[in-house]
């Protein structure tokens, strides 16, 4: 394999990656403190129904998948309080279905090859520069937002009634918070792939909680996590020729192990 | 009465029906400046859903709910529990109400008797002092108007005492009204300044003396008094596991067992 060529693409792994983390940590924490996690993976989930849709309208694949993922955001939110389901049912009806529709669409699509376990589970080393261009224009975008919008998002995750007392507009912030999580899925799709996007948002946010004090601690520690993550779970994926994203969360699961373990002997 | 020209809130033949089961019907109520209402009521009475009717969280089937143009309402909610993932301090929790100034919050902390807190995490204080911090939070809104559902749940009984003492002071400091839902008339009795007791519909309404003496009051308090006793020890012993600890902690057996043994002397006092 020519070397110059080699670089190039790890590279740009690193860059697609870290420039992940950094936006998953922070998002990743709210997902946790909202206990949201099954709602992201539904999200995600659909994710390849909207590369599908994408595809077959002939639009940006990144376009398809925020789209998509914003639509079956609003379906779940508004269809939620109607159903007399419990919310997990609800989402696990969601999240399957969503991801059956797109794996039957996809088999329609005989003129397009595409990439299957790559949009599955993630293919790192084929990011391409605009692919680094979506992910940080898209996570500068998000982090801005979160930035702004950072103490009404958290009164609202603590309690939403008492902050909808005091004024807040409880449901444009849960809104634009979905929206913002359709975001971070589009342009986690090529890293770690639809099925193991959540796990990048949730996992470092966990292993961060014991080390914080206070919820920008938790934001910034849990960026750091998803970083390191990334960084070892590419370097074991080009050393040992194992797949990216899985190897990336690999990584991540034994970063939380370790933490809930030096967690107990601090304690 | 003069509350018609000065209320803070009032609200008219509310009404509220789930599956069509009323849970309210044709309840009036109103707050005047530095008034205290206690509403009063058993067990899904709707108490707490009258005054989420009034804070705007519910829209009514009927009746209507007006405030008086800008009036400021501080809200302490029955039930806050803090996602034990989020790391939170106390002075923390205090400013997602409203920015302040460090000074500002521990005066505040001061003045409701929870200063010792304010580097805590949310999660680890005690239900009363707990109740005390959501005061705080309450209270740094300036509000013409305090609304407080069961402001004493998950403190002991001592407790509980000093604890509508400080929301008297409150009134009396701040000359905000106070509307506040209780489950026990004998703990607010001196404090109020009109009671209102709730059982679906408004069964009576006036001074405290005045409502303790009326028949409907009786026909839903005295004859069921000693069962309520019961349901009140029980239903206490809960809400500690919960909120007198927001996170159960190792110390859980012993805490339960402490609190239940205050509370036999409580309802033991209430009798003699």
């Amino acid at each position: 394999m020519p070397g110059a060529a080699m670089d190039d693409f790890i590279v740009r792994a690193f860059l697609g990656g870290l420039g992940l983390a950094a936006v998953a940590g922070p998002l990743g924490s709210f997902i946790v403190w909202r206990r949201m996690a099954f709602f992201g993976d539904a999200l995600a989930h659909s994710a390849l129904l909207g590369v599908v849709l994408a595809l077959l309208l002939h639009l940006n694949l990144v376009f398809g998948v925020v789209a998509i993922c914003a639509a079956l955001a609003l379906v779940l939110t508004s269809l939620q309080p109607r159903v007399r389901l419990a919310g997990d049912t609800v989402l696990g009806i969601f999240s399957h279905s969503a991801l059956a529709f797109g794996l039957v669409a996809l088999s329609f699509l005989d003129t397009v090859r595409l990439d299957l376990m790559g949009f599955l589970f993630g293919d790192i080393l084929a990011v391409t520069a605009l692919d680094l261009l979506w992910i940080y224009g898209g996570g500068a975008l998000v982090l801005a937002t979160l930035v702004a919008l950072w103490r009404p998002l958290l009164a609202v995750t603590v309690d939403e009634e008492l902050a909808q007392v005091e004024g807040l507009p409880v449901e444009r912030l849960r809104l634009t918070f979905v929206l913002l999580l359709a975001v971070v899925i589009a342009a986690a799709m090529k890293i770690v792939g639809a099925l193991l996007i959540t796990s990048l948002l949730i996992v470092p946010a966990a292993a961060a909680r014991g080390f914080a004090r206070t919820p920008e601690q938790m934001a910034a520690l849990a960026a750091a996590f998803g970083g390191l993550a990334v960084a070892s779970g590419l370097w074991l994926s080009v050393q040992f020729d194992t797949p990216s994203g899985p190897s990336i969360v690999v990584v991540a699961a034994i970063l939380f192990a370790f933490s809930v373990v030096l967690r107990r002997r601090v304690a | 009465m003069t509350v018609v020209d000065t209320a803070l809130i009032r609200g008219r033949g509310l009404g509220k029906s789930f599956d069509g089961r009323p849970v309210l019907e044709g309840v009036d109520l109103a707050v005047a400046e530095s008034e205290i209402v206690t509403v009063i009521g058993p067990n899904g009475a709707g108490k707490s859903m009258l005054l989420r009717i009034l804070l705007g969280l519910v829209t009514p089937d009927r009746g209507t709910v007006t405030r008086r143009p800008s009036v400021r309402i501080g809200y302490m909610p029955q039930k806050l529990i803090v996602d034990p993932t989020l790391p939170l301090p106390v002075h923390r929790f205090l400013a997602l109400g409203t920015p302040e100034s460090p000074e500002a919050l521990t005066a505040t902390l001061d003045e409701v008797g929870a200063r010792h807190v304010v580097d805590s995490p949310i999660q680890a204080v005690s239900g009363g002092e707990f109740q005390r911090v959501l005061l705080a939070r309450a209270l740094l809104r300036d509000p013409d108007l305090l609304v407080l559902d069961e402001p004493v749940q998950g403190v002991d009984v001592g407790g509980q005492e000093d604890l509508f003492r400080l929301i008297c002071r409150i009134r009396d400091s701040h000359g905000c009204g106070v509307l506040m839902v209780s489950h026990d008339l004998h703990l607010v009795v001196a404090e109020t300044d009109t009671v209102v007791c709730l059982n679906r519909h408004v069964c009576c309404t006036g001074r405290p003396e005045v409502v303790q003496g009326d028949p409907a009051y009786l026909a839903l308090f005295g004859a069921t008094a000693a069962s309520a006793i019961a349901v009140y020890a029980h239903r206490h012993d809960h809400e500690h596991d919960d909120a007198g600890r927001v996170k159960p902690a190792h110390d859980h057996d012993h805490a339960g067992h402490d609190h239940a043994h205050h509370h036999h002397d409580h309802a033991g006092r209430r009798h003699g």
